[in-house]
């Protein structure tokens, strides 16, 4: 016992969901998004398999993909809207709809598992007062699950946005919900 | 031929080299199980169903996708196999409802027939429901997601045959399901209810929206006279349905069975077929000769109207404005026949035996109200025909053949070839040709725009002017037509386009398998039809032309204006901010 719990450092994810709030968003995107939207196409289109970069920079930039997004993106690349949906609802980094400021991501892969994720997820949810998949109330954290962030070494772990924590314990939570 | 020299399962055999070991099993009579093979479709090698051990490999391998070699070594049924593929077939099982029975495609089932074939008899597996809500948004089709095996089979006739791409898997691993964009009910998106995903279905997770029990309570309810029109393309595929083999012509059986299922009057689609060839090849006529909008585009196929609407609106004003056969029949039994007999159109109830889907959603338009009520008050798909002859213990292979009534029951052959690709155009011909010219066809048969080539041209000279003409069938080979034309690539006077690949014969009412080869087999019996019919121009049916005398006036007229040609509207495609 005693290790403390470890911020993990590393290079920034595939995104940086951050830049929206839940609260007082409607699912639905407004002419000044889809203008955002438009820009990063045409600066990602000529891309060799531009769908994946596009994605990745509506997501980063703008919190979530949505739906005109999406067409969009299908419309550019010559693509039917079901694909570019198929591909965004396949990766876990993506979000079709606005999260929380900050999501929380604890990872539920085998290694995460065996030494105690239920336990931290189930502290998580106390603490927060949602369940998986819920946005808090005040919009400022979403909680979700994951496969492996890759960092087994220091299992079980969670991913506040960009950030790694691993070697948790229940009793870690609250302290780390407090930076935010 | 380059050949290469195998051994499966102790049999030494030279099979081409490219095949697959599947194709090459078939060959020493070997029939490897398959689940999300499909023959006319891509290899997917995505349910491992036809996993054999190959010497030399390390895991088992999925015979669909791997190629033969020289001197390879394949063995089909080991223990090891055996287990794998129960457990494969075991572990769908447990994510798949357990209620055959209450199916659609119960006795149909690939699925059901494998469990069967491997002998399985229990499902060691917890039972895992999905629990997803059934999309029955719209008139045509219900999906109904907890019975997809996640074969992948709708998605390549959504995507690559028909061109719409509606269908598509979604989220992954546990989660996948197959959906259409953003999980939406399909009434709010630009699907065009073709069915092509049902046919390509191996399992019950697509079908049509049931009529059978309206139409059974139509048939008893003693104040509706219950009259029935049958589609071209039905005569030569419900004998599948009913166990008669591939390809076989049932007119008469079809006719005797509908009959004693109680319906009043068995009349005939063919007849308003060659009503719409009057109507469509005068439309013709007078577009080429009074500065029309040209190039002229059939309105028969209402898979081929809403995706017109949704995804070419720009054509609208090539479209003929005739109705659909099915439509023409509903406008004409409700007033000239309902007048003849002296009966309210509100008491003539009008049921069609269709090789579509799509036909549902055409019959509920709004604007299909001609007549004063609603013109078609059910489509039945020649499956659901099927049933309810099952249902009703009709035996057809003892049925006497019976003759349709009169008089909308009449037609001719060049009706009766609606129902494969190039049909229509032909059809046309035979009759606009004679009409401008005044001179009998010295060929009746346009051989040129018939058959499963994507698109077909012809150039047929009239009086002096070359008519130049062209047919697609699936809407994949639609829109590349449409693309030519719209680019200036091609020119064309009249274009025939079905939304289904061969044609209403391979249309998603069609029973299941609709396979190239069935649809093939289908195309031939048609043209048998045609051949041995004594009138084979529309323009000769003298139920046509008494109509006409009668009722109607003639082609294009006041009375047609108003019962037999309608509009088209415009619809979205996708949700754009």
């Amino acid at each position: 016992m005693g290790k403390a719990s470890l911020e993990v450092t590393r290079g920034a994810a595939a995104c940086g969901c951050a830049a929206r709030t839940a609260a007082g968003n409607a699912r639905e995107a407004s002419p000044q998004d889809m203008a955002r939207v438009r820009e990063i196409i045409s600066r990602l289109r000529d891309r060799t398999a531009p769908l994946l970069p596009i994605l990745q920079a509506i997501q980063k930039e703008m919190g979530w993909i949505s739906e005109e997004a999406m067409v969009e993106v299908a419309e550019a690349l010559g693509m039917h809207p079901s694909q570019v949906y198929g591909v965004t609802t396949f990766y876990t980094l993506f979000a079709t709809g606005p999260k929380g400021k900050h999501v929380i991501r604890v990872c539920a892969s085998a290694p995460c598992h065996v030494p105690g994720a239920g336990a931290v997820l189930e502290a998580l949810k106390k603490a927060l007062g949602v369940e998986v998949g819920e946005t808090t109330p005040d919009g400022k954290f979403t909680l979700e699950l994951t496969s492996c962030i890759g960092v087994c070494g220091v299992a079980p772990a969670i991913m506040i946005d960009d950030q790694v924590y691993g070697n948790l314990k229940p009793a870690d939570i609250g302290a780390i919900l407090a930076r935010y | 031929m380059d050949l290469v020299n195998v051994t499966i399962d102790g049999q030494k055999l030279s099979v081409p080299k490219g095949f697959t070991i599947l194709e090459a099993a078939r060959l020493a009579g070997i029939d490897i199980p398959t689940l999300c093979h499909h023959p006319d479709q891509e290899v997917k090698a995505v349910c491992r169903v036809c996993v054999v051990e190959v010497e030399g490999s390390r895991t088992l391998q999925a015979a669909c996708a791997y190629p033969v070699a020289e001197g390879m070594v394949v063995r089909t049924n080991t223990p090891l196999v055996r287990q794998t593929r129960r457990m494969v077939v075991e572990l769908m099982l447990a994510r798949h409802p357990a209620d055959c029975p209450s199916c659609t495609r119960n006795l149909h089932c690939e699925l059901q027939t494998l469990a069967e074939r491997l002998g399985i008899r229990e499902v060691r597996f917890g039972r895992e429901e999905k629990g997803l809500p059934l999309d029955d948004s719209n008139p045509a089709i219900v999906r109904d997601p907890n019975r997809c095996i996640l074969c992948r089979r709708c998605v390549e006739a959504c995507h690559k045959v028909q061109g719409v791409g509606i269908l598509y898997p979604v989220h992954r691993g546990a989660d996948a399901i197959v959906a259409p964009a953003f999980e939406k009910p399909l009434a709010e998106l630009p699907c065009v209810y073709c069915g092509q995903c049902i046919n390509a279905c191996p399992v019950g997770a697509i079908y049509e929206v049931d009529h059978t029990e309206r139409v059974w309570k139509a048939i008893h309810d003693p104040s509706k006279h219950v009259l029935v029109q049958t589609a071209p393309a039905t005569r030569v595929s419900l004998g599948e349905e009913m166990g008669l083999g591939v390809g076989a012509i049932v007119t008469g059986k079809m006719v005797a069975a509908l009959r004693r299922l109680g319906f009043d009057r068995v009349f005939d689609t063919n007849f308003t077929a060659d009503l719409t060839i009057m109507e469509e090849g005068h439309e013709l006529i007078h577009r080429l000769t009074h500065g029309g909008v040209l190039p002229m585009l059939t309105s028969c196929s209402p898979g081929w109207i809403k995706f017109l609407e949704h995804y070419y609106p720009e054509f609208i004003p090539n479209v003929s404005t005739c109705k659909s056969p099915q439509q023409m029949f509903g406008a004409v039994a409700k007033t000239y026949y309902a007048e003849k007999m002296g009966w309210k159109p509100e008491d003539v109830y009008v049921v069609s035996i269709m090789p579509c889907t799509a036909k549902k959603f055409e019959a509920q338009r709004p604007e299909m109200d001609d007549s004063g009520v609603q013109d078609v008050d059910a489509v039945l798909t020649v499956r659901e025909l099927g049933r309810m002859i099952r249902e009703a213990g009709l035996d057809v292979t003892a049925l006497p053949e019976e003759d349709y009534d009169d008089p909308l029951g009449r037609s001719t052959g060049a009706a009766a070839i609606f129902g494969a690709t190039g049909g229509v155009m032909e059809a046309a011909l035979r009759t606009a040709y004679e009409v401008v010219t005044g001179k009998p066809l010295p060929k009746l048969d346009f051989e040129e725009v018939r058959g499963l080539q994507g698109i077909k041209e012809a150039t047929v000279a009239m009086d002096g002017t070359q008519v130049k003409v062209a047919v697609a069938h699936s809407l994949g080979h639609a829109r590349r037509l449409l693309e030519a034309v719209k680019s200036g690539q091609a020119q064309y006077h009249f274009i025939e386009i079905m939304c289904c690949p061969g044609g209403c014969i391979g249309g998603g009412g069609q029973p299941v398998p609709t396979t190239n080869e069935a649809r093939q087999r289908r195309i031939d019996a048609i043209y048998q039809v045609d051949r041995n019919l004594p009138l084979r121009k529309s323009h000769e049916n003298p139920a046509i032309q008494e109509l006409y005398r009668e009722f109607l006036g003639q082609p294009l007229g006041e009375k047609s204006h108003h019962l037999l040609h309608t509009h088209y509207t415009a619809r979205p495609r996708y949700r754009k901010a």
